[in-house]
């Protein structure tokens, strides 16, 4: 076909995203590079030398577990509205609350971990490297506690009957927000595993 | 097809037949025609587009003249530093001891003169109100893709510039360790007043801003990918809309590792960390802090800053490519060469930030690759200057004031540029970085650039924000008075720079080596405060032309981007009735065979026959 005028005005633009799809990604983007700069500092830091090695607490791998089991709950969440199962997606919505809140405290139990391991935060005992360990966590636990605002929003917009298979961008945006909250703790993690 | 048809469609709960992807933002006309709006929404919580750049606009003019008259204090000390400054008493209180500028308070002078400008001047200031002003108008859009987080974003940056205002009048006075803030000096309270509670004012200031950054930015990008109207591809777009948008782009990863930096720099100060602290002594006392390293924030904080003084210049680059264009009545010559120069110098942006640290004993082999790829920069940089200088070439030059900014800012562009090759080389900048030669080049380059850029975007928008004219007459004033100021300052700085004479010092009186100099700091400093002055003409001509100016026709400067088919005074919604389609690029001056020498780009080849080339006339059938 030949490419006329009017075929040009009507040319396909964007990215066929939703403005608030693409808003997320970008801020995703800046999270992103929150935590590039916190782990190649980390690394710069550690290759200056005077660097004390410390051990990372069981309790983490146990986070970890959580944190992906709340991810599945989350895609089931998104996967039920999809297919219009409103019940299920305000528990799995739920379940994922429950989940996440469970990490967050599981994170606080191992930070007692570290502090009885003698890796701390502040003070006269204290290295970069257990400090980072802190920062890491506490920022990521940061974003956690937004994730968490932002699925119970959706879970209150579902239980009004406002997310279903037709409308599913808030709980597609949560999903993916959720997806890499989770992701962003299995990198530190293995961050954390690989270099302490 | 519409692409946004499916989304549009789910988020409106299934409103299914809209033909063009705007349908959302024509149901919000409507809803704020019917009735009128409160002042309160309308002038102060707006979250119209061209409010809230208006609102930047004019915020960053306070601050440009606080950073100009901190300068002009410090000057005052420079040029003069025997003389007694009593006079300055019911201005600057307590700082003025026995006639002398206090030492803190000169650092502090400095420290916040370079924050002030660089920030909230020339990253808010500039890139907030042009950003903002231009994007929606010049793509085709209604508004931003998000009203209510551009208006936080406004909100979070007048929120960071109080805290910020506040600090100036702290009895320890505002944070003085430099624009850098490099600690040890900035993490420790007790080693000079003003890393105590100025310090942690604006770190907090600082946080504000960098969240007003990324609102910002994050709905510049998402405007500019997702809401053009039918037709704008990306190789339509005027270079304005390409700048602001690769420096959204830059801001939203740049800033991110400031906040990771300021963080950190927030648990050394209050929480006892030791990141960047280490085997230190402070009035006799050891700190308990082990194992921290200063550079570690050096790298963090320049990973930012490298890309942070593009992200001032760019969008000065795109606004007076589209200045320059207008006013020669040519196409801008390289329009492809441009995007493709900006994306270079955006990816290289990334990669250079180490060449601020050259004489932080870093491995010289390191210090080798960051000045390959800092010298780089000089290509791309040298392709933009091309083809301005290329665009102007032969044109129908009209000297209108927005157009001499322009102009005038290829000319410090290049002055400015040029000192960077020589200090980009690393063994060149080690024996100059604590030179007066430094402060010259980024002046130039950096801050007078793009205040050029930024006043010749005003005057050439002024129109279009305010339904007015800007005088001319006393445009030109302005110009030349700041164009000689600008480098009557800068060019002698860089003499005494080249002679030794070290930046940072409050006073070098003491010293013979450089007491040769006092009759050029002298004149410097004339220069200086005249080209402050000078600013005053602007200012009044602005606020002048708001209320009195001439009135502005719709398009006063007979251009060919989208925002001149806009009625004289835009309303919310900017186009009354349907955004016009875009047929063809911005840039259609002079075309040979048309009937006018420029055509808009939502007119459409079928109505311009005569000057159709062969495969436009294929396109017209």
């Amino acid at each position: 076909m030949k490419t006329s005028e009017a075929t040009l005005a009507d040319k396909e633009l964007g990215l066929g995203w939703h403005p608030k799809r693409v808003l997320l990604i970008l801020l995703i983007f800046s999270i992103v590079m929150m935590f590039a700069a916190f782990t190649s500092g980390y690394i710069v830091r550690r290759d200056e030398g005077n660097w004390r090695e410390f051990d990372l607490p069981m309790s983490l791998l146990f986070n970890s577990i959580i944190i992906a089991l709340s991810s599945a709950t989350m895609q089931f969440a998104y996967f039920s509205a999809k297919h219009d199962e409103i019940k299920r997606t305000n528990l799995s919505l739920l379940a994922t609350i429950v989940l996440g809140i469970v990490f967050l405290f599981g994170q606080m139990h191992a930070w007692s971990d570290l502090v009885a391991g003698h890796t701390f935060f502040g003070g006269a005992d204290a290295n970069p490297s257990g400090s980072f360990v802190y920062v890491l966590m506490g920022v990521h636990a940061f974003h956690l506690v937004t994730g968490l605002i932002f699925v119970a929003v959706v879970l209150r917009r579902s239980l009004k009957y406002q997310v279903h298979s037709r409308a599913t961008l808030s709980i597609g945006n949560a999903t993916l927000y959720w997806h890499f909250l989770g992701g962003l703790w299995l990198y530190l993690y293995l961050f954390l595993l690989l270099n302490h | 097809m519409a692409t946004n048809l499916p989304v549009s469609a789910q988020s409106q709960g299934g409103v299914g037949t809209a033909p063009v992807p705007h349908t959302e933002h024509e149901d919000h006309l409507h809803d704020h025609e019917h009735h009128d709006q409160h002042w309160l929404w309308k002038y102060v919580f707006s979250q119209d587009h061209k409010m809230i750049a208006r609102q930047f606009l004019i915020t960053g003019m306070i601050w440009a003249i606080i950073g100009g008259l901190l300068s002009s204090l410090f000057r005052l000390q420079l040029g003069w530093p025997e003389a007694t400054l009593d006079w300055l008493q019911p201005l600057l209180g307590k700082w003025i001891e026995g006639g002398k500028l206090n030492p803190e308070f000169y650092l502090a002078l400095v420290t916040m003169h370079g924050t002030i400008m660089v920030f909230f001047v020339l990253t808010a200031g500039l890139s907030g109100t042009f950003s903002n002003f231009l994007i929606p108008l010049q793509v085709g859009a209604r508004d931003m893709a998000s009203g209510f987080m551009n208006m936080l974003s406004y909100w979070f940056f007048f929120l960071s510039s109080v805290i910020m205002f506040c600090s100036l009048f702290l009895e320890t006075g505002p944070a003085a360790s430099g624009w850098t803030i490099y600690p040890p000096l900035s993490a420790l309270p007790q080693a000079i007043p003003g890393s105590g509670m100025g310090m942690t004012m604006w770190l907090v200031s600082m946080v504000f801003f960098i969240v007003s950054q990324l609102l910002g930015g994050v709905n510049y990008v998402t405007t500019v990918i997702n809401l053009r109207t039918r037709g704008m591809s990306m190789s339509k777009l005027p270079l304005t809309i390409w700048a602001f948008f690769l420096t959204a782009i830059l801001g939203i990863l740049s800033f991110p590792v400031l906040f990771s930096a300021a963080l950190l720099l927030v648990f050394d100060r209050s929480f006892g960390t030791s990141f960047f602290l280490s085997d230190i002594y402070i009035a006799g006392q050891a700190l308990h802090n082990q194992g921290g390293s200063p550079v570690l924030f050096q790298h963090l904080f320049w990973f930012l800053g490298h890309p942070e003084v593009y992200i001032v210049i760019m969008p000065a680059m795109g606004m007076v490519s589209e200045i320059l264009a207008t006013n020669a009545r040519k196409p801008i010559f390289g329009y492809r060469a441009m995007i493709g120069s900006l994306i270079g110098i955006s990816l290289l942006s990334f990669v250079v930030w180490a060449h601020h640290m050259f004489v932080t004993g870093m491995n010289p082999f390191l210090g080798s690759v960051f000045m390959f790829l800092t010298l780089i920069i000089a290509v791309p940089s040298g392709v933009k200057v091309f083809n301005w200088l290329a665009t102007l070439w032969r044109g129908n030059i009209r000297f209108t004031a927005a157009m001499l900014f322009a102009i005038g800012f290829v000319s410090l562009f290049i002055s400015g540029g040029l000192t960077g090759i020589i200090l980009g080389n690393a063994t060149l900048d080690i024996q100059m970085h604590n030179t007066y030669f430094v402060v010259a080049h980024f002046h130039l380059v950096m801050g007078s650039s793009a205040f050029f850029g930024l006043f010749a975007g005003v005057y050439h928008w002024f129109p279009k924000m305010f339904g007015r004219m800007m005088d001319e007459k006393l445009g030109y004033i302005h110009f030349w008075l700041t164009f000689l100021g600008v480098y009557l300052v800068f060019m002698p700085m860089h003499y005494v720079g080249i002679a030794g004479f070290p930046r940072r010092y409050y006073s070098w009186t003491g010293f013979d080596a450089f007491s040769q100099f006092a009759d050029l700091n002298k004149f410097i400093s004339i220069a200086a405060i005249l080209a402050f002055f000078a600013q005053f003409v602007f200012i009044f001509n602005f606020f002048y032309s708001i209320f009195r100016g001439r009135r502005a026709t719709e398009n006063p400067w007979n251009s060919t981007t989208l925002e001149w088919t806009t009625p004289i005074e835009p309303g919310h919604g900017n186009w009354p009735g349907e955004i016009p389609a875009v047929y063809r690029w911005p840039y259609d001056y002079s075309k040979p065979g048309a009937d006018v020498d420029f055509i808009p780009q939502n007119v459409p080849y079928s109505q311009t026959p005569s000057s159709n080339l062969p495969y436009e006339r294929e396109l017209s059938e």
